[in-house]
């Protein structure tokens, strides 16, 4: 059942890290802790003027999911505002069976997750603390 | 003769389910025990032959339960080697160290001083930080060993007059450490502090004498012993729960209820206010019985052959780092272990593809984890039951993990 779950996309993206590290002068920064796991997200962000993330960089403490998830979303992140990171969390949701429909790219990655209903948070973790970045 | 592993597996029935087509090696002992023909069959017959509430009823069924409950708690108190009297029932380990901390924690002053240690499990630290909030009190910390013990020779430093209770984990249920009782009741009478055990990790390796260790509270959870959830147990000295007031009010912890005025019941029924959880209290004298015959020489002999095995498993494993006693003095058997590279949810998440349960994460213990900077770590915690066939699954799978998730 796991082994499904660590599918090479997975992993893959964890490995990329994209958008690992800090930012030197952010404009916002947020930390999400899931207090079950531990795991725990940190983002900044520096916006421009209107509001749409111009630079993004997380630091993750946490599994494989968490860092997966946090590549994905900051590879997506750039120009898109509050609403545009809320669009891609719907992809997360559905890619993890939470919602209807089909997941854009790159989250349908995450559909292994659907039958994991336990790690579902590690992936939605970064999502919270962006939401909190953002608001 | 030597310990036989099968006879005692034989008894547990889910170690014999196949999930997925993969048998069970269950690992995770630290964090809920299997259960025994023997508990299953006592809670069955109170459910069946005898389900009533107790000590109110003058019916047959209401006798029967009675009984039934108070014999269980017979069976606790043999098992801890103390009075029937001195042993509370409550609906957990958690929920008796709040009870402690409540109520003996209410006779206690302003600036009276509660110490703990670095890897004490949340439920050891969080009531006390309650009552930190509510008292007043003030709470130290005896720091931890670089192999996850107590480190008790900053202890004598620690202790001030105003050091009204010691409370710590008899084992660590994340290292495994056994802690140095002795040495810590003789630090506490110094400065006449009193000495609470969290038996959590303990109890379930076996009878306990707790007149010989000399403490003043003891808890453990009943889930983790092989009985049911939804019970724990609290002693302590009959002189201490004495003085102590109720921590729940309700039916049976009373004396006579007026609306000018309230009496309590004497110790235990004084805290256990409302219908108690009648059949896990059952089924948990049914395992302290059952823990009472078994060999525990033989038993502890077998678990220390895992611990080694895993161990010496683990060294050969690249990245792999035990965390906690190399050695298997004065230890149970809960290792911990990191896996470079590859985060604890993850080792834990292959494991189970494994057939393998095991715990990962921070185990309700963040301060030790923050302590030394860990992410989280995998828990293998064993129990009788377990043999090299489970410790050899869980080696493979740690081999899997470090080889696709790195």
């Amino acid at each position: 059942m796991s082994d499904q779950l660590y599918q090479d996309r997975i992993v893959a993206l964890a490995k990329t890290k994209t958008g690992a590290g800090k930012l030197a002068n952010p404009t916002k920064s947020a930390r999400r802790d899931n207090p079950l796991c531990g795991d725990r997200v940190t983002i900044d962000v520096r916006l421009d003027g209107q509001g749409r993330i111009a630079e993004i960089a997380h630091q993750v403490r946490g599994c494989l999911l968490c860092q997966a998830s946090a590549s994905a979303l900051s590879s997506i992140a750039v120009g898109r505002d509050a609403a545009g990171i809320a669009v891609a969390r719907h992809d997360a949701e559905r890619a993890i069976g939470r919602e209807q429909g089909e997941a854009a790219e790159p989250f349908s990655a995450f559909a292994p997750v659907a039958a994991h209903k336990a790690r579902q948070e590690c992936v939605l973790l970064p999502f919270e603390a962006l939401k909190d970045a953002l608001s | 003769m030597s310990f036989d592993v099968g006879a005692v597996r034989g008894q547990f029935p889910i170690l014999s389910e196949i999930i997925d087509g993969k048998p069970v090696h269950y690992l995770d002992n630290g964090a809920s025990a299997q259960t025994p023909i023997a508990v299953l069959d006592a809670v069955r017959t109170y459910e069946t032959t005898g389900r009533a509430n107790v000590l109110r009823g003058v019916h047959r069924l209401a006798e029967r339960a009675t009984d039934a409950y108070e014999n269980a708690r017979v069976e606790v108190a043999t098992f801890l080697g103390v009075a029937p009297m001195e042993i509370v029932f409550t609906g957990g380990c958690t929920a008796a160290i709040n009870l402690v901390a409540y109520s003996y924690g209410s006779l206690l002053k302003p600036g009276d001083r509660i110490l703990l240690s670095e890897l004490e499990h949340h439920s050891n630290i969080v009531p006390w930080q309650l009552l930190r909030s509510r008292a007043g009190i003030e709470i130290d910390m005896i720091p931890v060993t670089v192999d996850g013990r107590i480190d008790l020779e900053k202890l004598p430093d620690l202790l001030t007059r105003r050091t009204k209770l010691i409370s710590l984990a008899h084992v660590s249920n994340v290292t495994g450490a056994l802690v140095d009782v002795g040495a810590v009741v003789a630090a506490a009478r110094t400065v006449g502090a009193k000495v609470m055990l969290d038996g959590a990790q303990k109890a379930p390796h076996g009878p306990i004498d707790l007149p010989s260790l000399g403490v003043d509270f003891y808890v453990f959870a009943g889930h983790k012993a092989y009985g049911p959830n939804g019970i724990g147990v609290l002693w302590a000295k009959a002189e201490l729960l004495d003085a102590m007031p109720p921590f729940m009010g309700g039916g049976s912890m009373i004396g006579r209820v007026t609306f000018a005025e309230t009496t309590w019941a004497p110790a235990p029924r004084r805290f256990e206010a409302g219908t108690p959880p009648i059949g896990p209290a059952i089924g948990l004298g049914a395992a302290c019985k059952w823990m009472r015959v078994l060999d525990w020489t033989g038993a502890h002999a077998h678990e220390m052959t895992m611990v080694q095995h895993l161990m010496d498993g683990l060294q050969k494993i690249d990245g792999a780092r035990i965390f906690g006693p190399s050695g298997l003095q004065n230890r149970y058997p809960v290792v911990s272990f990191m896996l470079e590279g590859v985060h604890p949810h993850d080792v834990a998440q292959t494991l189970d593809s494994f057939g393998v349960a095991v715990r990962a994460g921070h185990h309700c213990a963040q301060p030790l984890m923050d302590r030394f900077d860990l992410d989280g770590t995998t828990r293998v915690s064993m129990a009788p039951y377990n043999n090299g066939g489970d410790i050899d699954a869980l080696l493979t799978g740690v081999r899997h993990a470090a080889k696709t998730l790195r």
